[in-house]
């Protein structure tokens, strides 16, 4: 069994890191919104909640940083520099390890930016 | 094969020339307004799209006439409303979106060296829904009943029937069914830009303006349907009490802004992503060579795209939500700039790197750029929360979006307009004029809304009709208003530029900017797209595929002739745009366009409750559609394949996943999927908001949504078996079984609600309950139609086990129809008890 995944050929690796970073987002605003909307209904404190969010934080950056690796594989561990617009099969590919590269790299650092609010507010106010 | 075929003798080119140019031809006399053709349909599509703007433009004007000075008289309070509301509503649904839709119906397909889009009759069809519907809309006005709520039709007023009267209808519902057809459009280009690009132009060779184009109409996807799930729940308020939004009965006003701006904030992103397009494409012509960062701009419309979806809340910032919600959002909102600020960078470099010819569109792109970054910066201040707060619906924020959408989209287009002129009738616009119109507008511009900064930081809040004199806010207002009137005289400059006419101007070049991409190829006075389909291999082929402009033109690449006088294009694959299949696409007709009206009577007759006319005009389209497909799509061609040219041999049908209609399905029902999530995010929107969202009122109870769910899976199953047997009986007998499971399930569905008396105007608990259930009920409705059309194909010879899109795209709307239909009644059914 591999434990890293072969190299895939489809459009849609692309947005990886992109879907992390919208489902990292949903869980945290829904998890506090329903929080803040029925505190009674779970027993445990606010405190919990930022608990529950840094750890989904550092699954979202561990995943991102993941498909990052793989982008960077896919772009042949940065061997060639871009702009990748050879009309050869192979330069498709190195375009597509890049941009999922980058766009990985935008996505840990807006998952950083959606975490950091729980870091200073430590209760429902309204 | 990629290099081109040899040149024919000059006699057979000549008559496949022939050939080809009848297929293509446009109808003559009255009958031209059946044309289907991009170009047309591009270029009504943008000048109705640019009226709309105009008319919204004085009606802007009015408004400032009457702040002009305090306690003017001009305009009455009630006008004054009615002339912002349509101000803002039709800038936004008429003009921003449609116009990105219009370019890139006209400029898509010869950027991609394709022939057409896809499906040229639903692109026609969209013009014509949209064109009605915003007839309807603007013309409201001139009875004294345009909508008067604001664009973003806020309840408690905008529910007020006593306060809104009709107009707030006319709103809804004209706009429900502009929507329509941006999702049409949406389809239209996504099919397009993935399947239909000429050989060899991999991902990485895709023009950007495609790149653009492909993640805006996937967020269109995404951000359009929330608000018609909104409108439909706010027009069953206005029509029928059903009491979505009304507090004292369990709704709340809340959830409206919620449907609305998440529809509302990746819309502004649907606007400027286009006219950065835009930037894209003329920026490299200017600086003379390719783009810096390809791979950057992909960043950031990728990137914009995803994160415009997870900001709609700071327009929410006063209305009292937790903190840590507010401050997620404002994280979001400050993430955005990082991708928003990569491309302005890319294109710095790419001056910088080039050897810049500063001509008029550069001018209006740079300008547009420089009041973009202004508004980006205010941008970055209002989604601070504290300061929100301080400038929250006063003329700051009047400011702040102007500088956006002005800077960010209205300029570039206007760049736009400039450069691609030519590609309408080969000649150009003035220099002279373009520059003169560029420095008015540009001052003009600042000297109407920079002053609004300190009118809102001064206090004035946006939308009131007159203001005392004593506080300070008269000269500010007087100078915007002289600046507005200047702004509008270079939009004036423009307009005359453009529709002045040009007969002594001598005929351009084909390519006069000397630009590299495919769009320049093309002769206008030739309606086919591109003589023949070329071979690309390049990002700017015409600048390193240097005998290409002549070998197109000279017909030696694919699809040089049409030999049975049918219009037909190339599909290839995804990433690497290989050969796949011949299309055959619709030609002009009728259809379309009476399509577009009944759907439009539709509506109309809606707003003023005559409810038999709704109905006539909904079975009178209902036939036009059935028409339509039946005459128009999967055809069974006369050959399994066809010569393409350079000694490629392709089919002619297709289905399932390899067709573009398969694709076509998949998209909308995606979009469809979104409206019902929003549904489903209402009824756990209110579960959130009460102690007991069910305010002890009965439920549907769990044995009929049970039943219903059960009857849904058996259709569901016989549906996905249908395909197998390979025999056309087995094929029939699944059609009629499935059918009569869906019609069984429908009734279990309506049982549920019904039997437990449950009153829709009560509360909104079994308003919402019967809305998810209405829901279901009306997608099995189409999903029966479709299975009975299905069967009539099959008897009738038109759906064999080899020739099956209709089935498989049929099987695939019941996988969706089966995923509604589950979540439906597992949410009504077992939710509440679960409680």
């Amino acid at each position: 069994m591999r434990i890293i995944p072969r190299q895939v050929e489809t459009f849609w690796t692309l947005f990886t890191g992109p879907i992390v970073w919208a489902l990292h987002f949903l869980l945290c605003y829904v998890g506090a919104a329903i929080f803040c909307a029925k505190p009674d209904m779970f027993g445990v404190s606010f405190e919990a909640v930022r608990m529950a969010i840094a750890g989904i934080t550092v699954v979202a950056l561990a995943a991102i940083a993941f498909s990052a690796f793989l982008a960077w594989r896919q772009w042949g561990f940065g061997s060639d520099d871009p702009p990748h617009d050879d009309p050869t099969r192979r330069d498709r590919i190195l375009f597509q390890g890049f941009a999922t590269l980058l766009l990985s790299g935008l996505s840990f650092i807006a998952v950083i930016y959606v975490a950091l609010p729980v870091l200073f507010v430590s209760e429902c106010l309204r | 094969m990629t290099a081109p075929a040899d040149k024919l003798p000059a006699k057979e080119l000549e008559a496949q020339t022939r050939r080809l140019r009848k297929v293509w031809e446009n109808p003559t006399g009255w009958r031209y307004w059946t044309s289907v053709n991009n170009t047309q349909v591009g270029l009504w599509y943008a000048s109705a799209a640019f009226i709309f703007m105009l008319f919204a433009g004085c009606l802007a004007l009015l408004v400032r006439v009457q702040l002009a000075v305090p306690e003017n008289g001009f305009l009455t309070a009630d006008f004054f409303n009615q002339a912002f509301t349509l101000h803002g509503t039709v800038m936004m649904f008429l003009f921003a979106v449609p116009i990105f839709e219009a370019v890139a119906i006209f400029l898509l397909p010869p950027m991609l060296g394709a022939r057409e889009l896809p499906f040229p009759r639903l692109g026609a069809f969209g013009f014509w829904s949209f064109f009605i519907g915003g007839v309807f809309v603007c013309g409201s006005i001139f009875f004294n009943s345009a909508p008067s709520s604001g664009w973003f039709m806020y309840p408690p007023l905008a529910t007020d029937k006593e306060m809104t009267g009709i107009g707030a209808d006319i709103w809804l519902l004209g706009l429900s069914f502009i929507e329509v057809a941006s999702i049409a459009a949406a389809v239209e280009l996504i099919v397009g830009i993935m399947k239909c690009r000429a050989p060899g132009m991999r991902i990485n060779l895709m023009p950007l303006f495609a790149w653009y184009l492909l993640i805006v109409a996937g967020m269109i996807l995404f951000a359009f349907p929330p608000l018609i799930a909104g409108d439909i729940l706010f027009e069953m308020q206005r029509m029928f009490d059903w009491p979505f939004f009304d507090a004292d009965r369990g709704g709340d006003p809340l959830l409206w802004q919620h449907l609305f701006w998440i529809f509302g904030h990746p819309e502004v992103y649907i606007i400027f992503l286009p006219a950065i397009a835009l930037m894209a494409m003329i920026v490299p012509t200017f600086a003379q060579r390719p783009i810096v960062g390809y791979s950057w701009i992909v960043l950031a419309a990728v990137g914009t795209g995803f994160l415009s979806f997870g900001l709609w809340v700071h327009h929410m910032f006063a209305t009292g939500l937790p903190q840590i919600s507010l401050a997620f959002f404002s994280a979001a909102s400050e993430a955005v700039a990082i991708p928003t600020a990569v491309q302005i960078f890319v294109f710095i470099a790419t001056m910088l790197a080039g050897k810049v010819i500063f001509s008029t569109p550069m001018l209006f792109g740079t300008g547009g750029i420089a009041i973009f970054v202004i508004g980006g910066l205010t941008g970055v201040m209002v989604a601070l929360a504290p300061f929100d707060w301080q400038a929250h619906d006063t003329y700051f924020i009047v400011a702040h979006l102007h500088y956006v959408l002005i800077g960010g989209m209205l300029f570039p287009v206007v760049a736009g307009i400039y450069y691609y002129y030519p590609l309408i009738d080969g000649k150009h616009l003035s220099d002279r004029l373009g520059r003169i119109a560029f420095w008015l507008m540009f001052v003009g511009f600042n000297v109407a809304f920079f002053p609004m900064h300190l009118t809102g930081l001064r206090g004035m809040p946006r939308r009131v009709f007159t203001y005392p004199s004593e506080v300070g806010w008269d000269w500010l207002n007087l100078t915007s208003t002289i600046g507005a009137f200047v702004f509008a005289s270079g939009v004036l400059v423009v307009v005359f530029d453009a529709v002045r006419p040009k007969r002594n101007h001598p005929p351009g070049e084909v390519n006069p900017w000397r630009a590299g991409t495919l769009e320049w190829i093309s002769e206008p006075k030739e309606n086919w797209g591109v003589r023949s389909v070329p071979h690309v291999k390049s990002r700017y082929p015409l600048w390193d595929q240097p005998d290409l402009f002549q070998d197109v033109n000279d017909g030696r690449y694919y699809l040089a002739d049409a030999e049975e006088g049918r219009r037909e294009l190339i599909v290839t694959s995804v990433l690497d745009a290989e050969p796949m299949q011949v299309q055959r696409v619709g030609g002009t007709a009728y259809v379309p366009i009476v399509s577009a009206f009944s759907l439009g009577a539709v509506f109309i007759a809606l707003t003023f409750h005559w409810w038999a006319g709704a109905a006539l005009a909904g079975v009178a389209f209902l036939c036009a559609l059935l028409y339509w497909l039946w005459t128009g799509t999967a055809e069974i061609p006369e050959k399994s394949q066809r010569d393409a040219g350079l000694g490629l041999k392709l089919p002619l049908y297709a289905s399932g996943p390899d067709s573009t209609g398969w694709w076509a399905m998949f998209i909308t029902m995606v979009g469809d999927s979104t409206a019902f999530a929003s549904l489903v995010f209402s009824y756990f929107f209110y579960w959130t908001i009460h102690e007991d969202f069910t305010a002890g009122i009965q439920g549907p109870g769990i044995f009929w949504p049970l039943v219903a769910l059960g009857l849904f899976a058996a259709a569901w199953a016989l549906m996905a078996a249908a395909r197998w047997p390979n025999s056309a009986g087995a094929t029939r007998i699944c059609l009629v079984t499935a059918f009569l499971l869906t019609v069984a399930a429908s009734v279990a569905g309506f049982m549920g609600p019904w039997s437990s008396a449950m009153e829709p105007t009560e509360h909104a608990y079994p308003a919402i309950v019967w809305l998810l259930a209405i829901w279901v009920i009306v997608h099995a409705a189409a999903g029966a139609v479709m299975q009975l059309y299905c069967l009539a194909r099959s008897l009738a010879g038109m759906l064999t086990p080899e020739y099956d899109a209709d089935l498989r795209n049929t099987v695939l709307y019941s996988h969706f129809l089966f995923i509604t239909a589950a979540i439906t009644f597992t949410v009504i059914g077992l939710f509440p008890e679960a409680l």
